[in-house]
């Protein structure tokens, strides 16, 4: 949380990769690492929730130190001597993401593919029968859609919903070890939970394994294109508030909101009426691109066309509960 | 938080189950009948959420009573405790001994661990499946019961209004010991007919069809339990025939021996009998020392913890002391769960007044007025003894307010694991206790920092805080002149498998492994090979028996003492099949929290089935790899130590010789069939860092 005038912070100075590196006392290796110019992956990190250090891509070799330590959540200290790309390092990398791209569904997750070639990692090497974490997509409310053949676990969204951000506490980790999957209660479904579709959730979640209804869609269809996209943060309408809205916009139709995670009052969480029901500003009967084959559903609050008004919008998601 | 429940209800006996352990629900808001009240004022908030650390204990009550935890039954839980439901489902879920779904009553928990399927453990399941059908519901495969010296073991929990639990203890498939020995399989009782009988005494219940058997069938002698007096959670009826704790102990009575010297020679359920045999006068000490006086005394002993990962118990205690930030904190960790393990069950069942004793000097030392005991729920017959213990101790002012007209406050609470050896982990065990799924915390911040609660806490294994006593009565210096200068005092080491009197036996610290050896009757004529230190320990061959026992003698081998596993393997057993039962122990009880242990201990165990059937250079590389990787990146001790033993197989013994690679000739040609493999180390040309001693899980 940004507090307006921090109080001064003293500088511990330490040494990446060779080179001496000053950060603010308190400050992570990775920010570190980031005021060193190096790339580290990261997956469970996110820059508005505390580290789980559940996914173990973003490890680093620190001297003196029996075991690898995560470069996300390890505070820098005066005089650590890090390596960032050392053998041991990258070899623990290289084999996470194996380990990640043999188990789970990568294909969404952004910068996976860039990773996997870089580290040199074979997911394939594990053989065919390697198991994987297999479930059925669940579509079981008409805003947000979960995967979880996508998911690695990362414990992002089930830090959203609870006590870091939303307080809603409608999932969970649940089971033990591989069998541990995001789940709310008997694996209810998510209208009988008590999720109030915020999507703040979709908003962390690294790997796509998270996604609005409307891109689910659109990428079933083939017609997800985000280098057609604009992306236009302007301020939410419904209240005083005043939450900054990134609306993502692909053939004059809105596609999506995200937030920006920068907000000073809100760290990229809205709620329903700001992520969900923006119809409305397009309900102009335009002939537009509407050739899109993306709205299907009948409940769908983003299909062309259909007017519901805002009400109908929240309520067609929770069954009549905000 | 505004929960948000459906609309099951749960049944009287849910309902009784859970106010037996919480109390009757003080407003309609906790799930009681609504009364004019309850429509002006609100209740639970912060109130009802302080007593999260009772979520366990509920559900243990249900599962207990009923069975399994009905969706009725955890949303009662729920509104008792403003917990949400997802999140006491997660918690329900990581536990193996609770059920989320219907399931009889009674279930039988076959192990077909290490130290068991050292000794027939294959033929007792088939035997059960043959009779229950495939496992699921009315019995299920288990891990490490703790029972190892009268391997193979089984255990029958039955819910109730008194649960029930029954040891099998041998377990004799129908027939007896005559049928042992077929399919070739070495069945308990087959080969070994005559150590049976010694290690474990005659009173063994045979392994009926546990669904028409009755658990408090007759008696046919041996020790009955104290039996459990109310507490929370759930009361226990113990098996009455088990033999005593005495019979795991092949030294017991023998006058040398420290911290098994009561172990027989005392009723564990008298306090006068301990007093007799010299009992409370540690405490004493420790009055008269003052609690800086106590820990001085336990550093300069030199004792290291006996948990597994060897660290300085008076650093530990020295810097929980000193921590301003109040209340602090005593963990005993009692949840011995590594396979082969079972010291800390014969203490707490054959010296249970020790271990409150010593837990109570710890508590003083350290500044805490609570400690909590932490018990794996396999051991009933140790849990109800320590309660009984506790009760008597708190009725005679040896526990409480004003110990001893000393001032001194202090309390011991037992917690109840439910099948999650990850729990043993020195900051799940926070987790668990506080009511949160048993995941390990990240550390830093360290236990003695931020431990339980987020307080400073000291987290002790029981066998640690057992040697306290000996300490404070004959002082740091006379203590550390047992053993060696890197390891003070004696150790308790667990053998069995392949050895003619299995048991606990205590040694000082710096006796080789043949003498031990030597003293459970000699390794056997066809040894293969010893694990020392567990699942997460290290094999050592035949010709390498004298390594002295000494923390830093197995370090030096490339081995390690762990929790004092001592498995010994002769030539009949499987050791292929040794290695995927490791592999599957770390699957199964991995907590799935980071990548590295939750996807490497599957592809581990792939690679090891695959190369049981037909070894192949490409998956000694692969599990080599992942092996590293797991090891380095792992959040927590499990993962780190996942490969060790695998790894110790593959170099030291020579397992899956490859049949005409060029590895084969350093990896120790046709070593499989031969019971001393090559000396020579296998070079490691995939491992991209060499760390070849295996290491301990973090320390605090
Ligand atoms: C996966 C895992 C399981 C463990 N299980 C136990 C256990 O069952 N009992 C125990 O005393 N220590 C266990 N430990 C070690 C504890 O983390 C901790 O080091 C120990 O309880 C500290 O006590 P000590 O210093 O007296 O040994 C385990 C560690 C790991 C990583
Ligand atoms: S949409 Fe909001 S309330 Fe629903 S699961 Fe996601 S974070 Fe929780
Ligand atoms: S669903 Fe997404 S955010 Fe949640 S744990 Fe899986 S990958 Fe992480
Ligand atoms: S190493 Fe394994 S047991 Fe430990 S935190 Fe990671 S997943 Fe959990
Ligand atoms: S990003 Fe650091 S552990 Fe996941
Ligand atoms: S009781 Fe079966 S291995 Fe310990």
């Amino acid at each position: 949380m940004t507090v307006p005038l921090p109080p001064p912070r003293r500088l511990v100075e330490l040494t990446v990769d060779g080179a001496p590196v000053r950060v603010p006392e308190g400050s992570t290796i990775l920010d570190a690492c980031g005021g060193a110019g190096q790339d580290i992956p990261t997956l469970c990190y996110g820059d508005t929730l505390t580290p789980k250090n559940a996914c173990r891509v973003c490890m680093v070799e620190v001297e003196g130190s029996r075991t690898l330590v995560p470069a996300c959540s390890r505070k820098a200290e005066a005089g650590m001597v890090v390596g960032t790309s050392t053998e041991r390092a990258r070899h623990s990398r290289k084999v996470v993401l194996e380990l990640l791209g043999s188990s789970v569904d990568l294909s969404t997750t952004p910068r996976a593919a860039e990773w996997l070639a870089e580290y040199g990692a074979r997911p394939g090497r594990f053989g065919e029968d390697a198991a994987k974490v297999e479930q059925p997509v669940k579509v079981d409310n008409d805003l947000y859609v979960r995967d979880y053949d996508k998911c690695i676990l990362c414990y992002k969204c089930v830090d959203a919903c609870g006590e870091q951000w939303q307080n809603s506490f409608a999932i969970t980790v649940a089971g033990r070890g591989f069998d541990a999957t995001i789940s709310t209660e008997f694996d209810a479904p998510l209208t009988d939970s008590a999720c109030v579709y915020c999507g703040n959730c979709v908003e962390v979640c690294p790997t796509g394994a998270l996604s609005f209804k409307s891109e689910f869609d659109m990428r079933q269809a083939g017609t997800w294109e985000e280098s057609r996209q604009t992306q236009t943060t302007t301020i939410c309408s419904y209240c005083g508030v005043g939450c900054n809205l990134t609306l993502h916009v692909q053939d004059d139709q809105i596609v999506k909101v995200t937030s920006p995670h920068d907000n000073p009052v809100t760290h990229g969480n809205l709620c329903i009426k700001g992520r969900f029901g923006y119809q409305h500003v397009q309900n102009l009967p335009s002939p537009g691109t509407s050739g899109t084959p993306r709205a299907t559903s009948a409940g769908d609050i983003t299909s062309p066309g259909t007017a519901p008004p805002r009400a109908d919008a929240t309520e067609v998601a929770t069954g009549g509960r905000t | 938080m505004d929960l948000r429940f459906r609309d099951a209800e749960p049944t009287d006996d849910e309902r009784a189950a859970v106010d037996a352990v919480l109390g009757p629900p003080p407003s309609s808001w906790h799930g009681g009948l609504r009364t004019e009240d309850d429509l002006h004022f609100a209740a639970g908030g912060r109130e009802a959420r302080d007593q999260r650390n009772l979520l366990l204990p509920a559900l243990h009550a249900v599962n207990d009573r009923v069975g399994w935890i009905s969706e009725g039954a955890l949303d009662y839980i729920c509104r008792r405790l403003t917990v949400p439901p997802a999140e006491a489902y997660g918690v329900a879920s990581f536990y193996s001994l609770l059920s989320l779904k219907p399931r009889p009553a009674r279930v039988l928990h076959v192990c077909t661990d290490l130290a068991c399927q050292a000794r027939g453990a294959q033929e007792v399941r088939r035997h059960v499946q043959e009779r229950l059908g495939p496992p699921g519901t009315s019995w299920t495969p288990s891990p490490c019961l703790g029972l190892c010296e009268r391997a193979p073991a089984a255990l029958a929990l039955e819910a109730g209004e008194t649960p029930k639990s029954t040891v099998y203890a041998p377990a004799l498939p129908d027939g007896g010991p005559a049928s042992g020995t077929r399919a070739g399989g070495r069945a308990a009782g087959g080969a070994n007919a005559g150590d049976t009988d010694s290690a474990a005494g005659q009173a063994n219940v045979q392994l009926h069809d546990p669904q028409t058997e009755r658990p408090d069938g007759p008696a046919t002698g041996g020790a009955r339990g104290p039996g459990g007096d109310g507490g929370q959670g759930a009361r226990i009826l113990l098996g009455r025939e088990e033999p005593s704790a005495a019979s795991a102990v092949p030294q017991a009575g023998d006058p040398s021996l420290v911290l098994l010297r009561r172990v027989g020679a005392v009723d564990p359920a008298s306090l006068d009998d301990y007093r007799a045999a010299g009992g409370y006068a540690a405490l004493r000490r420790a009055f008269e020392l003052g609690p800086l006086g106590v820990v001085q005394e336990v550093t300069e002993s030199g004792l290291v913890g006996r948990g597994g990962a060897a660290f300085p118990a008076g650093r530990k205690w020295a810097a929980v002391a000193s921590r301003p930030a109040r209340p602090h904190y005593l963990v005993c960790n009692a949840d011995e769960s590594e396979p082969g393990t079972f010291k800390d069950r014969v203490l707490m069942e054959g010296d249970p007044y020790a271990l409150v004793e010593a837990m109570t000097i710890a508590g003083y030392a350290t500044g805490c007025a609570k400690g909590y005991l932490y018990i794996r729920a396999e051991y009933p017959r140790a849990t109800a003894r320590m309660r009984h213990a506790i009760a008597t101790a708190h009725a005679r002012g040896l526990l409480g307010e004003d110990i001893l007209g000393q001032g001194f406050a202090f309390d011991i609470e037992i917690r109840r694991g439910a099948g999650a050896y990850i729990c043993g982990e020195e900051t799940a065990i926070f987790n668990s206790i506080e009511g949160y799924r048993g995941e390990p915390r990240s550390k830093p911040p360290f236990p003695v920092d931020r431990g339980l609660f987020g307080m400073p806490t000291v987290v002790n294994n029981v066998e640690t805080l057992a040697n306290v006593l000996p300490i404070l009565l004959n002082g740091a210096a006379a203590y550390a002149r047992t053993g060696t200068e890197g390891s003070t005092g004696t150790k308790l080491f667990c053998v069995s498998g392949g050895v003619a009197r299995p048991g606990v036996y205590e040694l000082p610290f710096g006796a080789t492994l043949r003498e031990l050896l030597a003293l459970a009757g000699g390794p056997p004529a066809d040894l293969r090979a010893v694990l020392l230190g567990g699942a997460a320990g290290a094999f050592v061959r035949p010709d390498e028996l004298d390594i002295p026992l000494t923390f830093e003698g197995t370090r030096a081998a490339g081995a390690t003492l762990g929790s004092g596993v001592v498995l010994v393997l002769d030539g009949s057993v499987d050791l292929a099949g040794i290695l995927v039962r490791i592999a599957e122990f770390f699957r199964d009880e991995s907590c799935g929290q980071c990548v590295p242990c939750r996807v490497g201990t599957v592809r581990q165990e792939e690679a090891l089935h695959r190369l049981s059937r037909a070894p192949k250079a490409e998956d000694l590389t692969l599990l080599r790899e992942v092996g590293q990787a797991m090891r380095d990146a792992s959040i927590c001790g499990l993962g780190q130590t996942a490969w060790n033993a695998v790894e110790s197989a593959i170099d030291r013994l020579g397992a899956f010789p490859l049949p005409s690679a060029p590895l084969t000739a350093s990896v120790g040609a046709g070593s499989a069939a031969s019971p001393a493999p090559s000396l020579v180390r296998a070079a490691s040309p995939a491992a991209p860092v060499a760390l070849p001693v295996p290491s301990p899980p973090e320390a605090s």
